[in-house]
């Protein structure tokens, strides 16, 4: 069954087509992949699932509801949240209150229960705090908490972004190219993570990455983008003998 | 100096402080300059001394109702403008906060350009001084719950903020109209100090005032914007006997703090018991280093 499903999916910028005509599923619970050539789209796709560009054609559904165009926050509030390829924290706060903000969706008291700090309000303060202290536990992050995010190390910014994603209780996470930048040991790390998350939040993920091995290695299904198009999708070794995705990469002329 | 002349200049710096509290959140907290609270200030003045003079309302409903109207007026202005990418929210609470000002010139009802003269004096040292506590305890109850946090992550970064499922124009919209409500206050208790109103005293030179003291004070601090509003608001008139002198020694002085200290008097940093209490434990401990004992942990 997929979670997600993309309909003709088209993108337009002026008389660019980013994004053309695509048709792809997201199975839910597993972990899918997204690989291209710079480029390719694949960003695009990602601002197009999570409500950050409009869609020129075609049709976004998550567990069978139309969801295209609507405002990020709105997709975000729906279970679909995701990581940013030029990393997008809340730079000059916290470890700590970055998790903590994106902890938030997980309490309604409303802002007259805040001014008079009614119990409801301070409950749910204790509970949303609680939340975000676990997860920097499961992420590895509580003994950097009172860090500001800027000054962690690029890998651990990663991570962070993984874990405020995680705040939100997503069902699937769009994680785009989460290795960047990273050690062969860093993301030999990174990946054991992936794997670790997804049964443990019970996620749906899909990931963007230029490094082939943690795509074939974690990834259980495939989807190969070429100039916006859909060129290929399908197992690993599927992708990996298929002639048209060589040639794309390895630029051969057919 | 008497302890009259004394009560005058804290009473004046009060009032500023009301409205400086309201422009804190939306400028320091929110990240988003408006260069026309004055008009919000002009809105609260005369809609409270219209309920007091007019309608015999008494001082607090009146008070209520200025901030009602203001917040209402700054509904629809944020509806307009705050979808506005870029600095039109910026320009237009300027333009906002001209027009009123010469809407009421030509309102002969209000006493047009000439002022409007015999208002109820109802504003004391003690009723400006329980308002400003009361002010600082809901600002301060605000930004430790998660309305406020939210605000100040879409200071930091919008479209992070739209990720993590904060409708942006929503918490724009509530920092805007609760700073304006703060405004519409500071309007009502300067209209009843003053028992006399004038459009020009809600000039673009106000407003300035109001985002300078702010940023003098330090961005995301409640404590620098009391301190900023104390300072720079006293100084003029404690400087009064040097006459000419005294506007230029207050630019120098708040140039001299801005290249100093760009991120303010207190940036980001806030006065709370318990940050006073960590300071004094590491003054003992170690004397110096004294700004990041200060840290406000009680912020978030
Ligand atoms: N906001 C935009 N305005 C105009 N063109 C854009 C915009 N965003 C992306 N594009 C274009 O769309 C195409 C696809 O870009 P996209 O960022 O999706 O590629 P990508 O597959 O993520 O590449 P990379 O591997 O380098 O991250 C590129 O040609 C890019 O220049
Ligand atoms: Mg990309």
């Amino acid at each position: 069954m997929n979670i997600l499903e993309m309909k003709n999916l088209t993108k337009c910028f002026g008389g660019l087509t980013a994004v053309g005509n695509v048709d792809f599923g997201v199975p839910k619970g597993i972990i899918s992949g997204l690989i291209g050539p710079n480029g390719a789209g694949k960003t695009t796709i990602f601002n197009l699932i999570t409500g950050v560009y409009k869609v020129t054609d075609g049709k976004i559904l998550f567990k069978d509801n139309d969801i295209t165009n609507k405002e990020p926050y709105l997709i975000s509030g729906q279970g679909i949240t995701r990581t940013f390829q030029n990393i997008r924290l809340f730079k000059k706060l916290t470890v700590y209150e970055n998790v903590l903000i994106a902890c938030h969706s997980n309490g309604n008291y409303n802002l007259l229960e805040s001014v008079l700090r009614l119990p409801r309000c301070r409950k749910q303060e204790k509970q949303l705090k609680q939340k975000a202290d676990d997860l920097l536990e499961i992420m590895g992050l509580k003994d950097r908490k009172d860090l500001i995010a800027n000054n962690l190390p690029y890998g651990l910014q990663r991570r962070l972004e993984i874990a405020r994603a995680l705040a939100l209780n997503p069902e699937l996470l769009l994680l785009d190219e989460p290795a960047a930048g990273m050690n062969p040991d860093e993301t030999a790390q990174l990946m054991t993570l992936i794997s670790d998350i997804r049964p443990k939040f019970d996620l749906s993920v899909l990931i963007i990455d230029h490094h082939m091995d943690l795509v074939m290695g974690i990834c259980e299904k495939i989807m190969v983008l070429n100039f916006g198009c859909k060129l290929a999708e399908g197992t690993p070794q599927d992708i990996q003998n298929n002639p048209k995705v060589i040639e794309a990469y390895l630029g051969v002329e057919g | 100096m008497d302890l009259y002349y004394i009560q005058g200049i804290l009473m004046l710096a009060g009032i500023n402080l009301m409205s400086v509290l309201g422009l804190s959140l939306l400028t320091g907290f929110t990240g988003m300059f408006s260069f026309g609270h004055a008009g919000f200030m002009a809105i609260g003045g005369y809609t409270s001394a219209m309920m007091t003079v007019n309608y015999g309302w008494p001082f607090i409903p009146a008070l209520l109702m200025g901030a009602l109207t203001a917040a209402l007026m700054s509904a629809l202005i944020g509806k307009l403008t705050l979808n506005l990418k870029g600095d039109y929210f910026c320009i237009a609470t300027l333009g906002f906060g001209e027009a009123i000002r010469l809407v009421l010139d030509n309102v002969q009802y209000f006493g047009g350009a000439r002022g409007w003269p015999g208002i109820p004096n109802y504003t004391n040292f003690t009723n400006v001084l329980i308002i400003n506590i009361i002010a600082i305890i809901i600002l301060a109850n605000i930004i430790r719950s998660r309305q406020g946090r939210n605000m100040i992550a879409v200071r930091e970064e919008e479209l992070a903020s739209q990720i993590v499922g904060i409708n942006v124009f929503k918490y724009k919209l509530i920092s805007l109209m609760i700073s304006a409500a703060y405004a519409g206050i500071a309007g009502g208790l300067m209209a009843h100090y003053m028992t006399f109103l004038q459009p020009k005293m809600f000039s673009l030179v106000k407003s300035t005032e109001l985002t300078i003291i702010v940023i003098f004070g330090g961005l995301g601090s409640i404590s620098g914007s009391v301190l900023g509003a104390l300072v720079l608001t006293s100084l003029p008139e404690i400087l009064r006997s040097f006459s000419n002198w005294r506007l230029v020694i207050y630019g120098l002085s708040v140039i001299v703090i801005m290249i100093s200290r760009p991120e303010g008097l207190m940036g980001g940093y806030e006065l709370t018991p318990s940050s006073m209490k960590k300071l004094f434990t590491r003054m003992r401990s170690k004397k110096g280093n004294l700004p990041k004992s200060m840290e406000g942990g009680d912020t978030l």
